[in-house]
Protein backbone atom coordinates (compact mmCIF):
# COMPACT_ATOMS: atom_id res chain seq x y z
CA UNK A 1 0.00 0.00 0.00
CA UNK A 2 1.40 3.37 -1.02
CA UNK A 3 0.94 5.69 1.97
CA UNK A 4 2.25 8.84 0.31
CA UNK A 5 -0.46 8.50 -2.30
CA UNK A 6 -3.14 7.92 0.32
CA UNK A 7 -2.03 10.91 2.36
CA UNK A 8 -2.00 13.22 -0.66
CA UNK A 9 -5.44 11.98 -1.72
CA UNK A 10 -6.84 12.49 1.79
CA UNK A 11 -5.41 16.02 1.86
CA UNK A 12 -7.02 16.81 -1.49
CA UNK A 13 -10.37 15.48 -0.24
CA UNK A 14 -10.09 17.55 2.94
CA UNK A 15 -9.41 20.75 0.97
CA UNK A 16 -12.27 20.31 -1.53
CA UNK A 17 -14.60 19.53 1.36
CA UNK A 18 -13.54 22.51 3.46
CA UNK A 19 -13.49 25.25 0.82
CA UNK A 20 -17.16 25.02 -0.24
CA UNK A 21 -18.14 25.16 3.42
CA UNK A 22 -15.84 27.99 4.40
CA UNK A 23 -15.95 30.49 1.52
CA UNK A 24 -19.65 31.47 1.60
CA UNK A 25 -19.62 31.80 5.39
CA UNK A 26 -16.51 33.96 5.40
CA UNK A 27 -17.66 36.14 2.49
CA UNK A 28 -21.37 36.80 3.12
CA UNK A 29 -21.71 38.70 6.35
CA UNK A 30 -24.52 41.05 5.46
CA UNK A 31 -28.13 40.06 5.37
CA UNK A 32 -29.41 39.51 1.86
CA UNK A 33 -32.23 41.92 1.10
CA UNK A 34 -34.05 40.14 -1.71
CA UNK A 35 -37.10 38.36 -0.38
CA UNK A 36 -36.88 35.73 -3.09
CA UNK A 37 -33.30 34.82 -2.25
CA UNK A 38 -34.04 34.70 1.46
CA UNK A 39 -37.01 32.41 0.83
CA UNK A 40 -34.90 30.30 -1.49
CA UNK A 41 -32.17 29.87 1.12
CA UNK A 42 -34.69 28.99 3.82
CA UNK A 43 -35.93 26.04 1.75
CA UNK A 44 -32.49 24.78 0.68
CA UNK A 45 -31.88 22.43 3.64
CA UNK A 46 -35.05 20.45 3.01
CA UNK A 47 -34.52 20.35 -0.74
CA UNK A 48 -30.93 19.09 -0.40
CA UNK A 49 -31.81 16.35 2.07
CA UNK A 50 -34.85 15.25 0.07
CA UNK A 51 -32.80 15.03 -3.13
CA UNK A 52 -30.05 13.10 -1.33
CA UNK A 53 -32.46 10.61 0.23
CA UNK A 54 -34.67 9.77 -2.75
CA UNK A 55 -34.26 7.44 -4.49
CA UNK A 56 -30.81 6.55 -3.07
CA UNK A 57 -32.26 5.12 0.14
CA UNK A 58 -33.66 2.20 -1.88
CA UNK A 59 -30.13 1.22 -2.93
CA UNK A 60 -28.50 1.69 0.45
CA UNK A 61 -28.74 -1.94 1.58
CA UNK A 62 -28.05 -5.26 -0.12
CA UNK A 63 -31.68 -5.71 -1.12
CA UNK A 64 -34.32 -3.27 -2.35
CA UNK A 65 -37.11 -4.98 -0.44
CA UNK A 66 -35.33 -4.58 2.89
CA UNK A 67 -34.52 -0.96 2.03
CA UNK A 68 -38.19 -0.32 1.29
CA UNK A 69 -39.09 -1.74 4.70
CA UNK A 70 -36.50 0.52 6.35
CA UNK A 71 -37.85 3.52 4.43
CA UNK A 72 -41.41 2.76 5.52
CA UNK A 73 -40.41 2.45 9.17
CA UNK A 74 -38.44 5.72 8.97
CA UNK A 75 -41.37 7.56 7.38
CA UNK A 76 -43.89 6.34 9.94
CA UNK A 77 -41.72 7.02 13.00
CA UNK A 78 -40.59 10.45 11.85
CA UNK A 79 -44.16 11.37 10.97
CA UNK A 80 -45.01 10.78 14.60
CA UNK A 81 -42.12 13.00 15.64
CA UNK A 82 -39.55 10.48 16.87
CA UNK A 83 -35.96 11.71 17.11
CA UNK A 84 -33.03 11.21 14.73
CA UNK A 85 -31.55 8.27 16.56
CA UNK A 86 -34.80 6.34 17.10
CA UNK A 87 -35.65 6.71 13.43
CA UNK A 88 -32.16 5.78 12.18
CA UNK A 89 -31.81 2.72 14.41
CA UNK A 90 -35.37 1.49 13.90
CA UNK A 91 -35.01 1.60 10.14
CA UNK A 92 -31.67 -0.21 10.47
CA UNK A 93 -33.40 -2.86 12.61
CA UNK A 94 -36.23 -3.18 10.07
CA UNK A 95 -33.69 -3.78 7.29
CA UNK A 96 -31.94 -6.39 9.39
CA UNK A 97 -35.16 -8.27 10.22
CA UNK A 98 -36.43 -8.26 6.63
CA UNK A 99 -33.09 -9.51 5.32
CA UNK A 100 -33.11 -12.33 7.88
CA UNK A 101 -36.62 -13.34 6.81
CA UNK A 102 -35.61 -13.26 3.14
CA UNK A 103 -32.61 -15.45 3.91
CA UNK A 104 -34.77 -18.04 5.65
CA UNK A 105 -37.17 -18.03 2.75
CA UNK A 106 -34.20 -18.91 0.59
CA UNK A 107 -34.05 -15.82 -1.60
CA UNK B 1 -26.47 14.47 21.01
CA UNK B 2 -28.87 12.56 18.73
CA UNK B 3 -26.70 13.62 15.77
CA UNK B 4 -23.66 12.31 17.61
CA UNK B 5 -25.21 8.88 18.08
CA UNK B 6 -26.57 8.80 14.56
CA UNK B 7 -23.13 9.64 13.24
CA UNK B 8 -21.68 6.83 15.30
CA UNK B 9 -23.62 4.29 13.24
CA UNK B 10 -22.96 5.93 9.87
CA UNK B 11 -19.23 6.39 10.45
CA UNK B 12 -19.15 2.85 11.80
CA UNK B 13 -20.22 1.76 8.32
CA UNK B 14 -17.50 3.95 6.81
CA UNK B 15 -14.81 2.49 9.09
CA UNK B 16 -15.90 -1.02 8.13
CA UNK B 17 -15.75 -0.21 4.43
CA UNK B 18 -12.19 1.13 4.72
CA UNK B 19 -10.76 -1.70 6.74
CA UNK B 20 -12.54 -4.41 4.72
CA UNK B 21 -10.64 -3.08 1.73
CA UNK B 22 -7.31 -3.57 3.42
CA UNK B 23 -6.45 -0.05 4.56
CA UNK B 24 -5.18 0.35 8.13
CA UNK B 25 -7.50 1.64 10.85
CA UNK B 26 -5.64 4.96 11.22
CA UNK B 27 -6.29 5.98 7.59
CA UNK B 28 -10.03 5.55 8.17
CA UNK B 29 -9.88 7.75 11.29
CA UNK B 30 -7.66 10.30 9.53
CA UNK B 31 -10.11 10.59 6.65
CA UNK B 32 -13.06 11.05 9.03
CA UNK B 33 -11.26 13.65 11.14
CA UNK B 34 -10.04 15.74 8.20
CA UNK B 35 -13.10 15.42 5.95
CA UNK B 36 -16.04 15.13 8.35
CA UNK B 37 -18.59 14.49 5.61
CA UNK B 38 -20.52 11.40 4.62
CA UNK B 39 -21.09 11.10 0.90
CA UNK B 40 -17.90 12.90 -0.12
CA UNK B 41 -15.54 10.79 1.93
CA UNK B 42 -17.25 7.54 0.95
CA UNK B 43 -16.85 8.42 -2.74
CA UNK B 44 -13.29 9.74 -2.35
CA UNK B 45 -12.19 6.65 -0.44
CA UNK B 46 -13.68 4.35 -3.04
CA UNK B 47 -11.60 6.18 -5.65
CA UNK B 48 -8.45 5.85 -3.54
CA UNK B 49 -9.11 2.12 -3.29
CA UNK B 50 -9.82 1.67 -6.98
CA UNK B 51 -6.67 3.59 -7.93
CA UNK B 52 -8.28 6.81 -9.17
CA UNK B 53 -6.15 9.76 -10.21
CA UNK B 54 -5.71 12.76 -7.89
CA UNK B 55 -7.67 14.96 -10.29
CA UNK B 56 -10.52 12.46 -10.41
CA UNK B 57 -10.61 12.27 -6.62
CA UNK B 58 -10.58 16.06 -6.35
CA UNK B 59 -13.35 16.65 -8.88
CA UNK B 60 -15.65 13.88 -7.65
CA UNK B 61 -15.34 14.90 -4.01
CA UNK B 62 -15.74 18.56 -4.90
CA UNK B 63 -18.86 18.00 -6.99
CA UNK B 64 -20.48 16.01 -4.19
CA UNK B 65 -19.56 18.80 -1.77
CA UNK B 66 -20.76 21.77 -3.84
CA UNK B 67 -24.06 21.48 -1.98
CA UNK B 68 -22.20 22.82 1.05
CA UNK B 69 -21.79 26.15 -0.75
CA UNK B 70 -25.55 26.40 -0.88
CA UNK B 71 -25.81 25.41 2.77
CA UNK B 72 -23.06 27.73 3.98
CA UNK B 73 -24.61 30.58 2.01
CA UNK B 74 -27.92 29.80 3.64
CA UNK B 75 -26.34 29.53 7.09
CA UNK B 76 -24.44 32.81 6.59
CA UNK B 77 -27.81 34.57 6.70
CA UNK B 78 -28.61 33.09 10.07
CA UNK B 79 -25.31 33.64 11.88
CA UNK B 80 -24.84 36.18 14.61
CA UNK B 81 -23.54 39.30 12.75
CA UNK B 82 -20.96 39.75 15.50
CA UNK B 83 -19.23 36.48 14.68
CA UNK B 84 -15.65 37.13 13.53
CA UNK B 85 -14.17 35.94 10.23
CA UNK B 86 -11.84 33.72 12.21
CA UNK B 87 -14.73 32.03 14.01
CA UNK B 88 -16.58 31.64 10.73
CA UNK B 89 -13.55 29.97 9.12
CA UNK B 90 -13.16 27.48 11.96
CA UNK B 91 -16.85 26.68 12.49
CA UNK B 92 -17.53 26.25 8.76
CA UNK B 93 -15.46 23.06 8.94
CA UNK B 94 -18.27 21.48 10.96
CA UNK B 95 -21.14 22.52 8.69
CA UNK B 96 -22.39 19.02 7.85
CA UNK B 97 -25.82 18.21 6.43
CA UNK B 98 -27.29 17.46 9.85
CA UNK B 99 -25.54 20.25 11.80
CA UNK B 100 -26.78 22.67 9.15
CA UNK B 101 -30.35 21.39 9.30
CA UNK B 102 -30.45 21.67 13.11
CA UNK B 103 -28.79 25.11 13.14
CA UNK B 104 -31.35 26.40 10.62
CA UNK B 105 -34.24 25.24 12.80
CA UNK B 106 -32.79 27.15 15.77
CA UNK B 107 -34.88 30.15 16.82
CA UNK B 108 -33.23 33.48 16.02
CA UNK B 109 -29.55 34.08 15.26
CA UNK B 110 -26.97 31.33 15.58
CA UNK B 111 -24.15 32.34 17.91
CA UNK B 112 -20.58 31.02 17.83
CA UNK B 113 -20.73 29.04 21.08
CA UNK B 114 -24.07 27.47 20.17
CA UNK B 115 -22.69 26.35 16.80
CA UNK B 116 -19.45 25.08 18.34
CA UNK B 117 -21.43 23.03 20.85
CA UNK B 118 -23.65 21.72 18.07
CA UNK B 119 -20.60 20.54 16.11
CA UNK B 120 -18.45 19.12 18.92
CA UNK B 121 -20.31 15.93 19.83
CA UNK B 122 -21.13 14.87 16.25
CA UNK B 123 -17.46 15.35 15.37
CA UNK B 124 -16.42 13.13 18.25
CA UNK B 125 -19.10 10.59 17.31
CA UNK B 126 -17.92 10.60 13.71
CA UNK B 127 -14.29 9.92 14.69
CA UNK B 128 -15.17 7.31 17.32
CA UNK B 129 -17.63 5.49 15.07
CA UNK B 130 -15.00 5.26 12.34
CA UNK B 131 -12.47 3.87 14.79
CA UNK B 132 -14.92 1.28 16.12
CA UNK B 133 -16.16 0.31 12.66
CA UNK B 134 -12.67 -0.08 11.25
CA UNK B 135 -11.64 -2.20 14.24
CA UNK B 136 -14.76 -4.37 14.27
CA UNK B 137 -15.13 -4.95 10.53
CA UNK B 138 -13.87 -8.51 10.68
CA UNK B 139 -16.20 -9.55 13.48
CA UNK B 140 -19.60 -8.39 12.23
CA UNK B 141 -21.72 -10.49 9.87
CA UNK B 142 -22.62 -9.14 6.42
CA UNK B 143 -26.29 -8.80 7.43
CA UNK B 144 -25.47 -6.19 10.08
CA UNK B 145 -23.17 -4.35 7.69
CA UNK B 146 -25.86 -4.18 5.02
CA UNK B 147 -28.48 -2.94 7.51
CA UNK B 148 -26.22 -0.08 8.65
CA UNK B 149 -26.20 1.29 5.11
CA UNK B 150 -29.65 2.80 5.64
CA UNK B 151 -28.79 4.59 8.91
CA UNK B 152 -27.80 7.94 7.36
CA UNK B 153 -30.94 8.09 5.22
CA UNK B 154 -33.01 7.34 8.32
CA UNK B 155 -31.47 10.44 9.87
CA UNK B 156 -32.23 12.54 6.80
CA UNK B 157 -35.87 11.42 6.90
CA UNK B 158 -36.12 12.22 10.59
CA UNK B 159 -34.95 15.75 9.77
CA UNK B 160 -37.25 16.51 6.84
CA UNK B 161 -40.53 14.81 7.77
CA UNK B 162 -41.53 16.52 11.06
CA UNK B 163 -41.31 20.09 9.65
CA UNK B 164 -43.04 18.91 6.46
CA UNK B 165 -45.97 17.82 8.55
CA UNK B 166 -46.25 21.22 10.20
CA UNK B 167 -45.34 23.57 7.33
CA UNK B 168 -46.89 23.24 3.92
CA UNK B 169 -44.05 25.06 2.07
CA UNK B 170 -41.51 22.61 3.54
CA UNK B 171 -43.64 19.64 2.48
CA UNK B 172 -43.84 21.16 -1.00
CA UNK B 173 -40.04 21.59 -1.14
CA UNK B 174 -39.39 18.04 0.04
CA UNK B 175 -41.82 16.47 -2.44
CA UNK B 176 -40.53 18.49 -5.41
CA UNK B 177 -36.89 17.80 -4.44
CA UNK B 178 -37.52 14.07 -4.07
CA UNK B 179 -39.52 13.79 -7.32
CA UNK B 180 -36.87 15.66 -9.31
CA UNK B 181 -34.14 13.48 -7.87
CA UNK B 182 -36.07 10.33 -8.85
CA UNK B 183 -36.66 11.78 -12.31
CA UNK B 184 -32.91 12.31 -12.73
CA UNK B 185 -32.00 8.82 -11.63
CA UNK B 186 -34.60 6.95 -13.69
CA UNK B 187 -34.48 8.92 -16.95
CA UNK B 188 -32.03 7.52 -19.50
CA UNK B 189 -29.41 10.15 -20.33
CA UNK B 190 -30.07 12.21 -17.23
CA UNK B 191 -28.93 9.32 -15.02
CA UNK B 192 -25.39 9.59 -16.36
CA UNK B 193 -24.92 12.83 -14.39
CA UNK B 194 -22.92 12.41 -11.20
CA UNK B 195 -24.86 12.47 -7.94
CA UNK B 196 -23.21 15.71 -6.81
CA UNK B 197 -24.64 17.65 -9.77
CA UNK B 198 -28.02 15.98 -9.46
CA UNK B 199 -28.32 17.09 -5.82
CA UNK B 200 -27.46 20.67 -6.69
CA UNK B 201 -29.81 20.91 -9.68
CA UNK B 202 -32.70 19.34 -7.76
CA UNK B 203 -32.12 21.45 -4.65
CA UNK B 204 -31.91 24.70 -6.64
CA UNK B 205 -35.07 23.95 -8.66
CA UNK B 206 -37.10 22.76 -5.66
CA UNK B 207 -36.05 25.68 -3.43
CA UNK B 208 -36.69 28.22 -6.20
CA UNK B 209 -40.14 26.76 -6.86
CA UNK B 210 -40.94 26.88 -3.15
CA UNK B 211 -39.62 30.43 -2.85
CA UNK B 212 -41.83 31.59 -5.73
CA UNK B 213 -44.90 29.86 -4.37
CA UNK B 214 -44.39 30.53 -0.67
CA UNK B 215 -42.17 33.61 -0.13
CA UNK B 216 -41.10 33.81 3.51
CA UNK B 217 -42.82 36.37 5.66
CA UNK B 218 -40.37 38.75 7.33
CA UNK B 219 -42.10 38.74 10.70
CA UNK B 220 -42.68 35.00 10.90
CA UNK B 221 -39.48 33.51 9.60
CA UNK B 222 -36.94 36.11 10.57
CA UNK B 223 -38.13 37.10 14.02
CA UNK B 224 -35.41 38.93 15.84
CA UNK B 225 -32.96 38.76 12.94
CA UNK B 226 -34.32 41.91 11.33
Amino acid sequence: MNYTRILIAVLIMAVVTYLPRMLPLAIFKKKIKSRFIRSFLAYVPYAVLAAMTFPEILYSTSNMLSAAAGLLVALILSYFGRGLLTVALSSTAAVFVVEQILTYMGK
Amino acid sequence: MPICLGYLSVSFAFGMMVSENGLPVWTAVLISMTNFTSAGQFAGTELILSGGMYLEIAITTFVINIRYMLMSLSLSQKLDPKMSTWQRCVLSFGNTDEVFAVAMQHQGNVKADYLAGLIATPYLGWAMGTLLGASAAGILPASVRSALGIAIYGMFIAIIIPPSRKLRPVAFTVIVGALLSCLFSFTPGLNTLSSGWVIIICAVLASAAAALRYPVNDEEEEGEQV
